[in-house]
């Protein structure tokens, strides 16, 4: 049956010249007075394409404690598929405690203790569900930290590392794996010939690649930095970000900045976050040229409220 | 957005900034309606030294377009400016632009007014023109008005304004038309108005131009090329 009908594409209703392919990429015939057909093609933006990206984590009414401490607010939002989000705010609003959440990374840390739900889709699991187990999260999502943290062994053995955790025996499957993150990352060609040598004779961006590498070979869905540049000289600064930007292609990224700047050219969305509330999230293009909220507008142009 | 909200960055040397090249723009913008006063009074009161005048005032113009030009790259160099911030310094960048041109608009009218007050005046002694110029003067001065308290009613009504301006504009020019049918000796003096009328419309709608932006800058919507009921309608709704 399918083969069937790949070799012959099924029958349309009325423009029987149109194969169906074209329908599909929004290619939409019209039928005009009499005189044939016009075709118009739909105006695909890479706007229009975010705002149409599904949404890959629900995130609704979480609350997050530190004991008695309310940290995180009643926070509602949607993380989109294959999309960078931004989180700004001021030191200590919680936004970095928001990106932790997402891979159960408060879970040592005595005495704390979610509300609400953070919904992976499209499996529909709660990350922040006790039954969970943090470390099957952990290989879903993935973490890259402010400060370079390469394990002290082989540049290799750093991005293998969680291949191995995960069970894969194979010396010829990690090898392509290894190979393939570390292509990803944007570090292949510069350590190609020097793989067996320690990742702390890495500069600092060249270990910050790393350890987005070691996050990428797992495979993940969804990544998550916490001030990956804030370490790095504007180059390797450049690089990181141009790095985010070729990732949005496979994985969704959640990214933590200090760097104004930063959050407006590697992000498709920005959330503004406040004091544990989130303030406004929309569209980074409209958040920094025209945010609906006045707190927001005094964050980034740099004004007090 | 208020003109209070300039002064509250937490780096006061941004509100320095920000405030003189702000102020820089109204000082500008005081040149070009003089300028334009002056020029559009040589028509109607014959001066043959008005063209030195007009002159004078034009190269102080250039010098603050320039000075603001400067002063905004290097703002925006330094300073990374965003949302109202960067929404006040692509609106300058604009601003200076249509008031240069006013002045530039300025200046040939004040040229064929030193012409003129060389010939002998019509009978009206130049009405038509005297009417029109007050319109646009007005226009102008609102505008600077708006501009300097970030008033959007005002720029609005600017706005309107330039319809008044695009009819006086074809009125002259069927007037003219039958003047120069009427009496050929007629048509050397005519075609200078003609010029004269040309000018202040196109300084009708540099002045127009600026209060569009000026919108922009306080509600962040663009509303060049839109119908003014539309305009309306969007300075009415809720900012979304």
């Amino acid at each position: 049956m399918e083969q069937l009908v790949r070799s012959k594409p099924p029958e349309v209703e009325s423009p029987g010249f149109l194969p169906a392919s074209d329908i599909d990429t929004g290619v939409i015939p019209i039928r005009t007075s009499g005189r044939g057909m016009l075709q118009v093609a739909v105006d695909e933006t890479r706007r229009t394409a975010a705002l149409k990206a599904p949404v890959k984590a629900r995130v609704e009414a979480l609350d997050f404690f530190y004991g008695e401490l309310k940290a995180l607010k009643n926070i509602t939002m949607d993380i989109r598929e294959k999309q960078v989000t931004a989180l700004i705010g001021p030191s200590g609003c919680g936004k970095t405690t928001f990106l932790r959440c997402f891979n159960r990374m408060h879970d040592l840390t005595p005495g704390t203790r979610y509300e609400g739900s953070i919904t992976l889709l499209p499996e529909e699991i709660n990350l922040v569900a006790r039954n969970i187990d943090p470390i099957e999260v952990r290989m879903r999502i993935g973490m890259v930290f402010q400060k370079p943290n390469p394990f002290p062994k082989s540049i290799f053995e750093n991005v293998a590392y969680g291949l191995r955790i995960r069970g894969v025996r194979s010396q010829i499957r990690i090898q392509e794996e290894v190979e393939k993150a570390l292509r990803e990352a944007a570090l292949w060609d510069e350590v190609k010939d020097r793989l067996a040598t320690s990742a702390l004779s890495l500069s600092g961006g060249q270990q910050q690649r790393l350890c987005i590498a070691r996050a990428l070979a797992t495979s993940p869905e969804m990544l998550l930095f916490d001030e990956p540049t804030s370490a790095l000289d504007p180059i390797a600064t450049a690089r990181i970000e141009e790095l985010i930007a070729a990732l949005r292609e496979q994985v969704t990224v959640l990214i933590v900045t200090h760097n104004m700047q930063q959050a407006a050219r590697v992000s498709d969305y920005t959330a503004f976050i406040y004091l544990g509330e989130l303030i406004e999230f929309d569209e980074t293009s409209r958040i920094f040229t025209n945010p609906g909220q006045k707190a927001t507008e005094d964050y980034i142009t740099g004004r007090y409220g | 957005m208020s003109t209070e909200g300039l002064s509250h960055h937490i780096s006061s040397r941004y509100n320095t900034d920000l405030e003189r090249v702000r102020s820089s723009v109204l000082e500008m913008g005081g040149l070009v309606e003089r300028q334009l006063t002056q020029a559009i009074g040589g028509i109607t009161e014959p001066d043959a030294r008005v063209m030195v005048r007009v002159a004078q005032e034009e190269l102080r113009v250039n010098q603050l377009e320039r000075s603001i030009d400067e002063d905004c790259s290097r703002i925006l160099a330094t300073r990374g400016p965003t949302a109202s911030d960067l929404r006040l310094i692509i609106t300058i960048l604009k601003t200076i632009t249509d008031l240069e041109r006013i002045g530039d608009e300025g200046e040939k009218v004040a040229a064929i007014a030193a012409r003129l007050a060389l010939r002998e005046r019509p009978n009206n002694r130049y009405r038509e023109v005297r009417n029109l110029g007050e319109v646009v003067i007005d226009m102008v001065h609102d505008t600077l008005d708006a501009f300097a308290r970030f008033d959007t009613k005002l720029a609005l009504q600017v706005l309107r304004r330039d319809r008044t301006v695009d009819e006086e504009y074809e009125a002259i020019h069927r007037q003219n038309i039958t003047f120069m049918m009427e009496d050929p000796r007629s048509i050397r003096r005519a075609l200078d108005v003609m010029w004269v009328v040309r000018s202040l419309e196109r300084i009708g709608d540099h002045a127009k131009n600026i209060c569009e932006y000026l919108i922009y800058l306080v509600l962040g919507k663009d509303v060049r090329h839109t119908k003014i009921e539309e305009i309306e309608k969007e300075l009415q709704a809720p900012r979304g």
